[in-house]
């Protein structure tokens, strides 16, 4: 499903992505880890272009970009990248001047072109999967930080992804609030949702990640199955890292 | 000779040692102005007979400079200047607000029109066309009694005269020597028929001031016995044979100056309200269409430039600033000025007083618009613009859907504001010739002699509507909510 090959990215002088290969099976959910300014972030938003790589490839579905190349450089390459991934951000960024039904029915009217009834009943059947279809028209203003996340990540089933990119979805939020959200992205993965996410809660990346991939210094430092990674870190700095998390309270 | 004998009456001197006579320099040639070779001087044969006035009187002279229009409210409010030479026509209209003296000089009213122009010949001829007379003079009166034309009001000689010559207008109404000096530079205009309703002009003084006055009328005696005059005007090739008249003018051809009584009665005289409520709102109607027509230019044209200063390469972008810049750095009236007159000098653009005034406003305040969508774009979080395009939608769907409507809720404001001070602005259009509603004031009040209550009736029309602009925009607000 994902393929990723040699992904740079510079901002500046500062290297953020220094050679990443990775790859990921459909179904298969896996929690990206690390210090911050690990490159985490930038390595999530090169999968939809958010950020454009300076050099390597990616590969998603049959969608193949080659970073760099003139090909690259086109927007309805970039567009199909964008359709096949959806992406949930820290702070949500839901549209604060549209209730949380045409939230999520703003992309499939005006990318994908349904008629209005159907997007409506997609819409209702989204809000009512993250158990908001009695909200629908409430602002985002008018709706918890848990609420609003489970808005955007309806907002982002809408157009259908093959992958859903986490982009520490439950970072900005209470703990108390956290559950909700947490509750949704585990019935999509057990649904067999492609799911990349980025996350600081070692906890919940053990209860849904199927793989934990370790990075630093904008390189992959130790990579495998959830358990082994977590229980038994080989690298002496994802030694240290885990050693610092757990002495820190959830 | 009536203005000889009363001299012995008034023993103290009557004459300031400075004589302070105040006039409009853009009255223009050959009244007062300043010649192009020597732009410090002022030349005119006002000047030249303030001067030799003066010098009869004994005196010194000193010329003040005031707005045309509010010469005589100025003089009778006192303070700034003591006599007026400045074209004021010796009328009965004028007499019941200031005294005045003998007069200095006689014209009539001229007809002008275009040369190719050969149907015109007199005022009938002109039923339904339009007419471009200085605003508050007996031209503006005995057009506004013919009835039956479009006349358009102008605040100063040479523009209505440019008009003409562009095709803006078809005639012009004016004081014979006005005429004389135009038609002496432009060929393609001609007098239409010979002039009609001979007046005087004469030097007008403040109510009360009798002895000032005869003093003045025995220095202009003398100055149109020995021939001084004649020889000042025979310089602006103004002396004719109806300036025989002067010598032999006697008080009995219009009623007499002096006494204050008429003046009581015009300021006791009731203004007719209702009147006065029906004109200053058919004035404010023109203030409204010509500030929204502006504003809807303005919000346009701004919006492209507020996208080309946020999202334009780099010229784009520097040409965006640029002409932001030149439209917030520079005058409006120079602006109007400009493409009023400019374009249609230049490049034979003619533009009517209405798309000028409105191109003029839409311009100059898409500058401000343009820097109240940049703030409003601005303003809103860069997850916004992620969070569209990481669902597929495409930049510009991104900026209609998402961006703009957010952006406008935040530049609303400060656009309400600008709508607000455009209400007052428009007044600036009065220039090329549209009555608006501070320009209907400014007349009616001449006329009523009343600014005080004229004045509260005109601000609460701009009150209401300023209002209602307000109103209109926390409903907008409101509907794109948040």
């Amino acid at each position: 499903m994902i393929e990723i090959v040699g992904l740079r990215k510079r901002f500046g002088p500062v290297t953020v992505l220094d050679g990443i290969d990775h790859q990921q099976a459909a179904g298969e959910v896996v929690a990206l880890i690390g210090p911050s300014g690990c490159g985490k972030s930038t390595l999530l938003r090169c999968l939809n272009w958010l950020e454009t790589p300076d050099a390597g490839s990616l590969r998603l579905g049959d969608v193949r970009i080659e970073a760099g190349t003139p090909e690259a450089a086109d927007r309805r390459l970039r567009q199909q990248l964008r359709r096949r991934t959806g992406m949930i951000f820290q702070q949500f960024h839901l549209f604060p001047h549209r209730t949380a039904l045409e939230n999520v029915m703003e992309a499939p009217i005006h990318v994908d072109r349904l008629p209005r009834s159907e997007a409506h009943a997609l819409a209702m059947g989204l809000l009512s999967k993250v158990g908001l279809a009695d909200r629908a028209h409430h602002l985002p203003a008018q709706l918890s930080g848990g609420q609003q996340q489970r808005v955007a990540i309806a907002r982002a089933l809408a157009m259908k992804p093959q992958v859903l990119l986490c982009d520490e979805p439950t970072s900005a939020l209470d703990p108390e609030l956290r559950g909700e959200v947490l509750t949704v992205l585990q019935t999509l993965a057990a649904e067999g949702m492609t799911l990349l996410l980025v996350t600081h809660e070692l906890a919940f990346a053990r209860d849904i990640a199927h793989r934990v991939v370790f990075l630093e210094g904008g390189r992959v430092v130790e990579s495998g199955p959830t358990r082994a990674v977590l229980d038994q870190p080989q690298h002496p700095r994802l030694q240290e890292f885990l050693g610092k998390h757990r002495a820190r309270p959830l | 000779m009536v203005w000889t004998t009363s001299a012995a009456q008034t023993p103290e001197p009557a004459i300031p040692q400075v004589l302070r006579w105040a006039n409009d320099a853009e009255g223009g040639a050959p009244y007062i102005y300043h010649t192009p070779d020597n732009p410090d001087q002022l030349v005119g044969f006002e000047v030249e007979l303030a001067q030799a006035l003066c010098d009869r009187l004994g005196c010194t002279s000193q010329f003040v400079q005031y707005n045309w229009a509010n010469l005589i409210p100025g003089l009778r409010q006192g303070g700034n200047y003591d006599i007026v030479i400045a074209a004021l026509e010796r009328t009965p209209e004028n007499l019941a607000q200031v005294a005045m003296s003998r007069p200095y000089f006689a014209f009539g009213q001229q007809l002008v029109a275009r040369t190719q122009d050969t149907r015109i010949q007199s005022l009938g001829d002109l039923a339904g066309r339009r007419i471009g007379v200085l605003a508050s003079t007996l031209s503006h009166r005995l057009v506004t009694q013919q009835g039956g034309l479009d006349v358009r009001v102008y605040d100063e000689n040479v523009n209505y005269f440019r008009d003409l010559e562009l095709g803006r207008i078809d005639a012009v109404l004016t004081d014979s020597p006005i005429a004389a000096v135009q038609l002496r530079t432009s060929p393609n205009l001609r007098a239409a028929g010979p002039p009609f309703a001979p007046a005087y002009y004469a030097i007008a003084a403040p109510i009360g001031s009798s002895g000032l006055l005869t003093r003045i009328n025995e220095a202009l005696g003398s100055l149109i016995q020995d021939g001084t005059l004649e020889r000042i005007y025979r310089r602006y090739e103004l002396w004719g044979p109806q300036q025989a008249a002067l010598a032999t003018w006697t008080a009995e051809v219009v009623p007499t100056t002096t006494s204050g009584a008429s003046t009581d009665a015009t300021r006791s005289k009731p203004v007719p309200t209702l009147r006065y409520v029906t004109i200053l709102i058919e004035a404010a109607v023109t203030t409204v269409w010509v500030s929204l027509t502006s504003m809807a230019l303005a919000m346009t044209w701004g919006l492209g430039l507020a996208l080309a200063r946020c999202y334009g390469s780099r010229p784009v972008r520097w040409m965006a600033m640029s002409y932001i810049e030149v439209f917030r750095g520079t005058p409006l009236l120079l602006q109007l000025y400009f493409i009023y007159f400019g374009l249609a000098q230049q490049w034979g653009w003619k533009l009517s007083a209405g798309a000028a005034a409105v191109l003029t406003l839409g311009l100059n305040y898409a500058a401000n618009e343009a820097e109240n969508f940049r703030a409003g774009l601005e303003a809103i979080p860069r997850g916004q613009t992620e969070a569209a395009l990481a669902l597929g939608l495409s930049p510009v769907m991104t900026l209609r859907r998402i961006l703009l409507p957010q952006a406008l809720r935040i530049s609303l404001p400060g656009i309400t504001n600008d709508l607000i001070a455009l209400f007052k602005d428009s007044s600036i259009v009065s220039v090329i010739g549209l009555v608006e509603l501070t320009k209907e004031f400014l007349i009616r009040s001449l006329d009523a002699g009343d600014y005080i209550g004229l004045g509260i009736l005109t601000a609460a029309i701009y009150l209401i509507m300023g209002h209602t602009a307000s109103l209109a925009a926390r409903t907008l607000e409101r509907r794109l909510r948040t």
